[in-house]
């Protein structure tokens, strides 16, 4: 996983609330056994005006003129803003991945999904909760302003914008210091192997059926 | 001290490690994988040249994409059309078969939807922790076990570590009280919480269902319930163990067995909260105030009773909502105010995690007995949930009541649920399901969704629109 300090980007609004996971990256490209390539098919409904499918070149596809993310002046941008519980729907990770692949390092929203919000971070995306009507400010302002971009500094927790305010943000230590570092869950819950084993040999003594197989 | 709550009590049991950041090292019982979101899990595992913590923790079956008719399930794997379905449920079988995991392959009698093979091979305990790859993973709750989704990083922390990293959530307690009036069932329970909650409404807690409308239901209706937990933004559904959760569970195959019975059952009995148990939040429904429940929009929230109207979004005063509403009646081709009963149906679909147990078969079956599916609908199918579900309903004469009704009855797996399969909606068809979701495009691309309870959707499939099944109950019916 990559590491993420600080961050600056331009900044593309998507102004509706309860983003699904369905819309972020639709099933038919779910199919795949790998974890990336899926930014082409990012919010693929929207995006594009056929129908899409898994293996198609999308340099062919019409694309959809009045979706955000197709405007001129949103190429390139990093800093996704969104509206409340974005997110929300299936546990699939390859929602992160398609927002990854895409080129999207940050989003910010006044609420997020459990499920995506766990799973954003593992894939080295942060994920910024900002009240109601600091969002609504800065969907004004990306919407009033070409070319707004935001600096980003996790270490700091804050949000600074071109006028020059610093907004604060909440995140928790531990998620905070996995994305500083670029670390890797897995490698880190294998250091307490000892207390893993240890409870689950108390474990199995308490509720040995826990631990039967079918008989 | 105040007396701890059911997820309390879970939580504390699988604690392995508390960090001081708040975050948490809970072990894990059970983890049971699926084709969609184990491949790249195993991948990392292989990359990194790690194993499997412990083999017999896991349990895996193919569902999302497995095609569900008897001829194209009769060729086994070789009869999914799709090739890159095929190599997804190629590479469980080759992972499973690599790493040692027992898997239900496609034609095992006992392959079907996760959440639906757990609980009825007793692999799904209470007092278990049970994770999988799939946010309906919060069925599982209904035995009182601790049972969520999680992501692929996740699958593969849990196959690495035998653990997960976890945050104590906050606890609701959502209590149904009273009596459900006839032909309505858990599901309208399940819909009608969401629509006053709504789809963030449980977000960052475990929502423990109670009170005496729960208690009445069966385990199959307390499932529905703790499947949409999810729905309503919680991961974790709840109910407490009682006499009807031992009475399931008892002779399943991973369930344990005469002395270890009895010592389980005597520590499942204090699976329940506390009478004193505080919870974080707290909202009561009456049981009898439920109405069979139709969704209308395109997010389980936009709910109405089948007696009420599509909502007009000029009476919101909310903006977002406003718009929100605007939205999702453009996208479903519905007018505001229009009567849900006017809604004319194109496909029904009888299944998926939240109903295709035998319990909702028999509902549907009970209303689709000696009639026949209005000549307007195009597809009406009944997918059970898995091949012992499928067994169970040919032996009490169910098939033949749907196939005589004019539904096709299929093969085991998820199905038009989600539509990864061939079985999907056409853009701009209405579909009665059963299912969970009602997202755009959720069942084909254009397609619109109406969620309802099997016993709707079957009423539906002979009307060609939405009844009240209420009133279809009261009308004597042939036999
Ligand atoms: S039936 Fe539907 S919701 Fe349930 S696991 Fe399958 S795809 Fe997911």
């Amino acid at each position: 996983m990559h590491a993420l300090k600080t961050h600056r980007g331009l900044v593309a609004p998507l102004d509706r609330a309860n983003v699904d996971t369905d819309l972020i990256i639709p099933k038919q490209f779910l199919k795949s056994i790998k974890r990336t390539g899926f930014g082409p098919n990012l919010f693929d409904e929207l995006r594009y005006l056929d129908e899409g499918y898994p293996g198609q070149d999308v340099a062919k596809r019409p694309l959809n003129p009045d979706f955000v993310l197709n405007q001129p002046r949103y190429q390139g941008a990093s800093v996704l803003l969104g509206r409340r519980n974005f997110g929300c729907g299936s546990s699939r990770e390859h929602a992160p991945w398609a927002l990854e692949d895409f080129g999207f390092r940050v989003i910010i929203a006044p609420s997020f999904a459990d499920i995506f919000y766990n799973n954003a971070f593992k894939n080295g995306i942060l994920l910024i909760a900002l009240d109601e009507a600091t969002v609504e400010r800065l969907f004004q302002a990306v919407e009033a302003n070409e070319g707004y971009r935001l600096d980003v500094d996790l270490e700091a927790q804050t949000v600074t914008t071109p006028e020059g305010e610093v907004l604060h943000f909440d995140v928790d230590a531990f998620r905070k210091h996995c994305l500083l570092n670029g670390l890797d869950d897995i490698g880190l819950t294998l250091e307490h192997e000892d207390a893993i084993r240890e409870f689950e040999q108390r474990h199995r003594q308490a509720r040995p059926w826990l631990f039967r197989q079918a008989g | 001290m105040a007396g701890q709550t059911l997820y309390d009590k879970l939580w504390s049991q699988h604690l392995v490690k508390q960090r001081d950041d708040g975050s948490a090292l809970i072990y894990i019982d059970r983890h049971l994988l699926h084709e969609v979101t184990s491949p790249q899990a195993f991948e990392g595992l292989r990359l990194a040249k790690r194993k499997p913590w412990r083999l017999d923790a896991n349990l895996a079956t193919p569902d999302h994409n497995v095609p569900t008719t008897l001829l194209e399930r009769a060729e086994g794997n070789a009869g999914i059309k799709d090739p890159v379905s095929l190599i997804q449920v190629q590479t469980l079988d080759d992972n499973c078969q690599s790493f040692g995991i027992e898997e239900f392959r496609i034609n095992d009698a006992r392959q079907g939807i996760v959440h639906v093979v757990g609980p009825e091979q007793g692999a799904t305990l209470p007092g278990m922790t049970v994770v999988c790859g799939d946010s309906h993973t919060a069925t599982h709750g209904a035995f009182a076990a601790l049972a969520h989704g999680i992501g692929t990083s996740e699958v593969e922390h849990v196959l690495a570590t035998q653990c997960l990293l976890a945050q104590k959530m906050k606890n609701l307690r959502v209590r149904v009280e009273g009596r459900l009036g006839v032909g309505v069932t858990a599901k309208d329970i399940v819909l009608a919480v969401i629509g006053r909650i709504g789809t963030a409404g449980g977000t960052g807690y475990a929502i423990e269902f109670a009170g005496s409308a729960i208690r009445e239901l069966s385990m199959e209706g307390r499932m529905t319930i703790c499947n949409m937990a999810i729905e309503a933004g919680a991961r974790v559904g709840l109910v407490g163990v009682d006499d009807t959760t031992i009475d399931y569970l008892r002779e399943r195959p991973y369930a344990p067995a005469a002395d270890l019975w009895d010592a389980a059952v005597a520590d499942w009995r204090a699976l329940v909260s506390d009478d004193d148990a505080v919870f974080d939040k707290e909202v009561v429904f009456d049981a009898a105030e439920i109405a069979p429940q139709v969704t209308w929009g395109t997010s389980p929230e936009m709910v109405a009773p089948v007696t009420g109207s599509v909502p007009d979004p000029d009476a919101e005063a909310d903006e977002t909502v406003q718009g929100g509403i605007r939205r999702a009646l453009a996208y479903m081709g519905l007018a505001p105010q229009q009567k849900i009963a006017d809604i004319r149906l194109d496909k029904v679909f009888i299944g998926s995690c939240t109903n295709s147990r035998i319990e909702d078969l028999r509902e549907a079956a009970k209303v689709a007995r000696g009639g026949r599916i209005a000549d307007s609908i195009k597809l009406a199918m009944v997918v059970p949930g898995s091949g012992l579900v499928k067994r169970q309903a040919e032996a009490e004469g169910l098939d033949r009541v749907f196939i005589e009704a004019g539904f096709e009855w299929r093969e085991p797996g998820c199905s038009m649920c989600l539509a990864m399969n061939a079985d999907k909606l056409e853009p701009g068809e209405h579909c009665a399901s059963t299912s969970n979701r009602n997202f755009e495009g959720r069942q084909g691309y254009g397609g619109r969704t109406h969620l309802v309870s099997p016993a709707m959707a079957a009423a539906a499939a002979l009307a060609g629109h939405f009844v009240d099944v209420r009133e279809f109950h009261a009308q004597p019916q042939e036999a």
